[in-house]
């Protein structure tokens, strides 16, 4: 991730912040743990992940939905590990 | 140094479902209006609301709006105000009609009106039979009302100010309100928004609590605005909590698993609910199995290294019945406790829910305070809605599926009182004070500056640590006592927390040390007001009053936070149109 605008970083941490407390848990430990090893094209399916509303995007993480977007797919099965 | 102006006819602060629906009212008249918001609007914490909103339409059901008055006024254990509880309970039809009409997607009866679900609390005929009056979209209410009305705001021209932070209130000589300051995150500059009237609908203040349902972003930041600004808090002893949630998250674990056969142990394995209350055992009221779970932590047989929680044992019930009948249970205990039910038991502990004490408003949306022989002299061009708001309808206890109506109807009413403020009365803009900025600039430049200074962090543990355990469900005059104390030791802590990343942009250490600075004045709020309260109403249990007293203390409480002291007010006991409401004895 060493090519990104530290400035975009800092916003997706901030972007972490949602309106379900199950969602800031999940994403607090995944920006300590996780968040800084992400590929380029990792990191762009995560901000993608931020763009959801936030019962759909905890759906997914809690495995309640399958995922269709193939883009978000792998993503969201690093953060239902975490 | 110079800070950009920037104006408008209103300004509000927060965009959950109180804020944009005031917006609406605003934008509409064609005003123009600005909202503030530190999340983008729709993940608002609204979002998590699920249940319902309560309307007395009586669509499954034979109901009446006199009927929902009388089980909030009960709710509120006769410390809600009985004009503002007939007007939020009259007007609920037709604020669901209008979010129909906005296009909500209600769930819908086969005769295509809206469909209704019973919730807790809500009875016909004055407490006779349980009613069903709540209308919800699926399990996704809040969120639907934000989609709703976000898209309605875009196209009245509401002005969306996303990721920007409030920082404080900005009153002239006089005490009106004339605008407020606030951070704008992506470049950490710090700007006046010049208004004619302010809302604040800044929503609640939950993470005060070690143990809270609320999403990170309830912060209390309008309350912490006030209390800097002179501005009281109105009934803040009360705080709405849940027996079960996950210990160190806050998660619900639901009381259908005490219903399948979960049951309550401490850290010597002993089912101490049998103590407590031998016939119900685990199922006696929620209330009580709270009080009970932490009277077992403060006499030191909580579980863990910090014993500060109980465990709910599930594993003798078997998988299959885990399995079945308490879906998503397994995994949320997983997740969010690090343990798997079918073979250890889940940490947990009374979690905060909802804040029934706020900024005292009228029924109008007015923020009103004591000035003279006023007990409630109106702020010029100051209005709240919402959580962060006393109106008060929710008194003592709030009432499930009550939120979402508060939202709309006070959104409504305030927006109404606005326009009408600003056309009739507020032409043009009153002049900003000299120093309008003087407070906010000197607040971040401290937090650029301090050095030999406290954690963030480990100052805002401190703070929930003690709020959890000296004002949680279990109260006492000790307890209490000792938890003022500790508090304001916090608070000088809090006046010292320094930050490491001294950057401007998106520094969101900044924003969480602003935010404490806005939490901790809640937090001694609340100590000092629950202190003060010897008596047992609603969610205010005080082991040593353990009876409600009318006669002394059917009154709100108003704290002053440039003092630290306590003045109260009457609870109004004239509705608006009907006969009052007389307190009974709370059964149910």
């Amino acid at each position: 991730m060493t090519d990104i605008d530290p400035v975009e970083i800092k916003r997706i941490r901030w972007r972490s912040r949602r309106g379900l407390l199950e969602l800031d848990i999940v994403l607090e430990r995944f920006l300590a743990n996780g968040f800084d090893q992400l590929t380029m094209a990792e990191l762009a399916a995560y901000r993608k992940c931020l763009e959801l509303g936030d019962n759909d995007f905890l759906d997914y993480v809690n495995g309640k939905a399958e995922v269709d977007d193939p883009e978000l797919a792998h993503i969201i099965g690093i953060l239902r590990a975490v | 140094m110079t800070v950009p102006v920037r104006r408008f006819d209103a300004v509000i602060v927060g965009g959950g479902g109180a804020g944009m629906r005031a917006a609406l009212q605003l934008s509409e008249s064609g005003l123009k209006t600005a909202v503030l918001s530190k999340v983008f609007p729709t993940r608002s914490h609204t979002v998590a609301a699920q249940g319902g909103i309560s309307a007395s339409l009586g669509n499954v059901q034979e109901d009446r709006w006199e009927w929902h008055m009388y089980d909030t006024v009960k709710g509120s254990d006769w410390l809600g105000d009985q004009d503002a509880i007939e007007f939020m309970c009259r007007k609920a039809p037709e604020a669901v009609i209008e979010l129909e009409h906005f296009g909500m997607p209600f769930d819908r009866l086969e005769n295509g009106k809206i469909y209704q679900r019973p919730f807790g609390g809500h009875t016909q005929n004055n407490g006779e039979s349980p009613v069903q009056r709540a209308c919800a979209a699926a399990d996704r209410t809040g969120h639907a009302m934000l989609h709703t009305l976000y898209q309605r705001n875009v196209r009245a021209n509401t002005q969306f100010f996303v990721e920007w932070m409030a920082l404080d209130l900005i009153r002239d000589e006089a005490g009106d309100v004339v605008g407020v300051t606030a951070l704008e995150m992506e470049t950490g500059e710090v700007y006046i928004f010049h208004a004619k009237a302010v809302l604040f609908a800044t929503g609640g203040a939950g993470r005060i609590y070690a143990a809270s349902t609320n999403a990170f972003i309830n912060t209390g930041d309008g309350l912490g605005m006030c209390v800097r600004a002179g501005i009281p808090l109105e009934d803040m002893e009360f705080w709405q909590f849940h027996p079960t949630g996950v210990a160190g998250a806050g998660v619900l674990i639901t009381e259908g698993v005490r219903g399948e056969g979960g049951i309550l142990l401490n850290a010597n394995g002993e089912r101490f609910m049998e103590r407590y209350a031998p016939n119900l055992k685990d199922l006696a009221p929620r209330d009580f199995v709270a009080r009970s779970m932490e009277q077992e932590v403060l006499e030191g047989r909580g579980c863990g290294p910090n014993k500060d929680y109980v465990l709910l044992k599930l594993d003798h019930l078997g998988p299959d019945i885990i399995k079945q009948r308490l879906p998503g249970i397994r995994e949320i205990a997983i997740k969010f406790a690090g343990v798997d039910p079918i073979k250890e038991p889940i940490p947990v502990i009374p979690t905060c829910h909802y804040m029934m004490g706020g900024i005292p408003t009228n029924y109008r949306g007015e923020v009103v305070i004591p000035q003279g022989d006023n007990p409630e002299a109106r702020v010029n061009g100051f209005y709240a809605a919402g959580e962060c708001a006393c109106a008060s309808v929710h008194g003592a206890n709030r009432l499930g599926t009550n939120s979402l109506l508060d939202l709309v109807v006070f959104g409504k009413s305030a927006g109404d009182s606005m326009v009408e403020f600003i056309r009739n009365e507020m032409p043009n803009w009153k002049p900003l004070p000299a120093n309008a900025a003087e407070r906010s600039l000197a607040r971040i430049s401290r937090l650029d500056n301090q050095t030999n200074g406290e954690d963030v962090t480990e100052v805002r543990t401190a703070m929930q640590r003690t709020v959890q355990a000296r004002a949680a469900v279990f109260r006492n005059s000790e307890n209490l006592a000792l938890g003022v104390k500790e508090i304001q030791e916090v608070a000088e802590r809090v006046k010292r927390i320094q930050i490491k990343d001294k950057s401007k942009v998106f520094n969101t250490a900044r924003v969480e040390a602003l935010e404490l600075e806005n939490l901790i004045e809640v937090a001694v709020a609340t100590l000092i007001s629950a202190e003060a309260r010897k008596e047992s109403r609603g969610a205010h249990a005080h082991a040593d009053f353990q009876q409600r007293d009318d006669e002394v203390w059917m009154k709100h409480t108003l704290y002053y936070g440039d003092d630290r002291r306590l003045t109260y007010k009457p609870v109004h006991t004239k509705p608006l149109s009907v006969d009052y409401i007389p307190p009974k004895e709370r059964t149910f």
